[in-house]
């Protein structure tokens, strides 16, 4: 599924990432771990395309197939969930669009708020938004940078039973006790 | 066809942006209806018709650079590029949509804007009103790309001036001096080129 070797990366004079390698087959589960400013956001930005690397190959499945959640949820804040996630649906070519977005709505407890602004949520709100926006396409890698940032128990279950779907799985976080049993390959950045 | 319903709905996205924040538009309004009502009280009694239209041009320029420093907001604040880039529509769309949701901004500041300046100067002639339709193609092509340009850069409010203002000056001339076929000339040649080079802008913000 991802094939990176020697991946570098520079930020001006600093080096963010050193000869990364990852070789993670269909089905894996990559924990990335590390202290803030280690790399792990720009590992993932890499992996998702979104960041080229100065030195190193990357080869990566089609876009289409890639989920990425980073710090933020990436969906409109003066715009409903429902708009928000009719919108990326569009874009993503999902057939039967008002079904997918229906069923990930009510999945992801926000089918009662569907109507609301993203504006008036709570960070947790937008977080499971931005949960159901990146299963819009139904990836099969998905890459989430700190994806409990901000869930209540909740949420935090609804993102486990996620993590528990037959997908491949790059995660960051820099408190990897909670996906520590899921991890097939680890990855210390430091 | 999928490729116009893709730019429908970003074009749709970012009018109802508006609709709901009411930011840009509003702002255009004010500073395009405040220009000219200062250039009414400072230029003397019997100034050529010439000289009005060329302040028109400028007050028309700078309400657009207003629009445009406003165009990408959402995008920058919410990192929202990253979420268009990965979606799979032909990054062109997201140019396109973009740029006709300036474009509407710019044509109903117009709609204000021109009855003004017939009302405060002397009156508006037809060429007058063909050279600022075509003029407003080739600015919201043109400043939609350096809008998304500037977004990736640190100095992002210095960047889109000193992209757009430098750019914006064949439109003036030929805005001014009516030439019309030149302002065609620029719409299709800038028109081209941001379509074909935004997919590089955008690539890595």
């Amino acid at each position: 599924m991802i094939d990176a070797r020697a991946v570098d990366k520079r930020y001006g004079d600093r080096r963010v990432l050193r000869r990364v390698d990852i070789d993670l087959p269909d089905g894996g589960f990559l924990l990335v771990t590390g202290r803030n400013g280690s790399g792990k956001t720009t590992l993932l930005r890499v992996l998702a395309g979104l960041t080229s690397c100065d030195a190193g190959t990357v080869e990566l499945p089609p876009r289409e197939t890639i989920g990425y959640l980073g710090h933020e949820p990436l969906v409109y804040r003066e715009l409903t969930p429902l708009e928000n996630l009719s919108l990326f649906a569009r874009l993503y070519r999902i057939s039967e669009r008002g079904e997918r977005v229906g069923m990930l709505l009510e999945r992801f407890g926000l089918w009662d708020v569907r109507h609301e602004r993203v504006s008036t949520f709570s960070r947790g709100m937008q977080q499971r938004l931005g949960l159901a926006r990146v299963l819009l396409h139904d990836p099969k890698l998905l890459l989430l940078d700190e994806p409990y940032n901000a869930l209540d128990t909740d949420g935090a279950a609804l993102l486990d039973a996620t993590l528990a779907e037959p997908r491949t799985f790059v995660v960051a976080t820099h408190a990897p006790e909670r996906l520590e049993p899921r991890a097939t390959q680890r990855l210390a950045l430091a | 066809m999928t490729y116009v319903r893709d730019v429908g709905a970003l074009a749709r996205k970012d009018l109802l942006l508006e609709l709901r924040a009411k930011e840009t538009l509003p702002s255009m309004l004010l500073f395009v209806l405040s220009a000219l009502t200062i250039f009414h009280f400072a230029l003397p009694k019997g100034t050529s018709h010439q000289a009005a239209l060329g302040l028109l041009w400028a007050a028309l320029v700078f309400t657009a650079l207003l629009g445009l420093t406003r165009a990408f907001v959402a995008e920058r604040e919410q990192h929202l590029f990253d979420a268009l880039i990965l979606a799979p529509c032909d990054r062109s769309a997201i140019w396109l949509g973009k740029t006709l949701a300036v474009l509407t901004f710019l044509v109903a500041a117009e709609l204000v804007a021109l009855p003004a300046f017939a009302a405060f100067f002397s009156g508006l002639d037809a060429r007058t009103v063909g050279a600022v339709a075509l003029a407003d193609l080739g600015i919201a092509a043109v400043g939609t790309l350096f809008g998304a340009m500037a977004v990736a850069g640190r100095a992002r409010e210095l960047l889109l001036p000193l992209l757009f203002l430098p750019a914006a000056i064949p439109i003036v001339v030929g805005g001014v001096g009516g030439y019309l076929w030149f302002l065609v000339l620029y719409d299709a040649i800038f028109v081209l080129l941001a379509w074909a080079t935004f997919e590089y802008v955008v690539a890595e913000q």
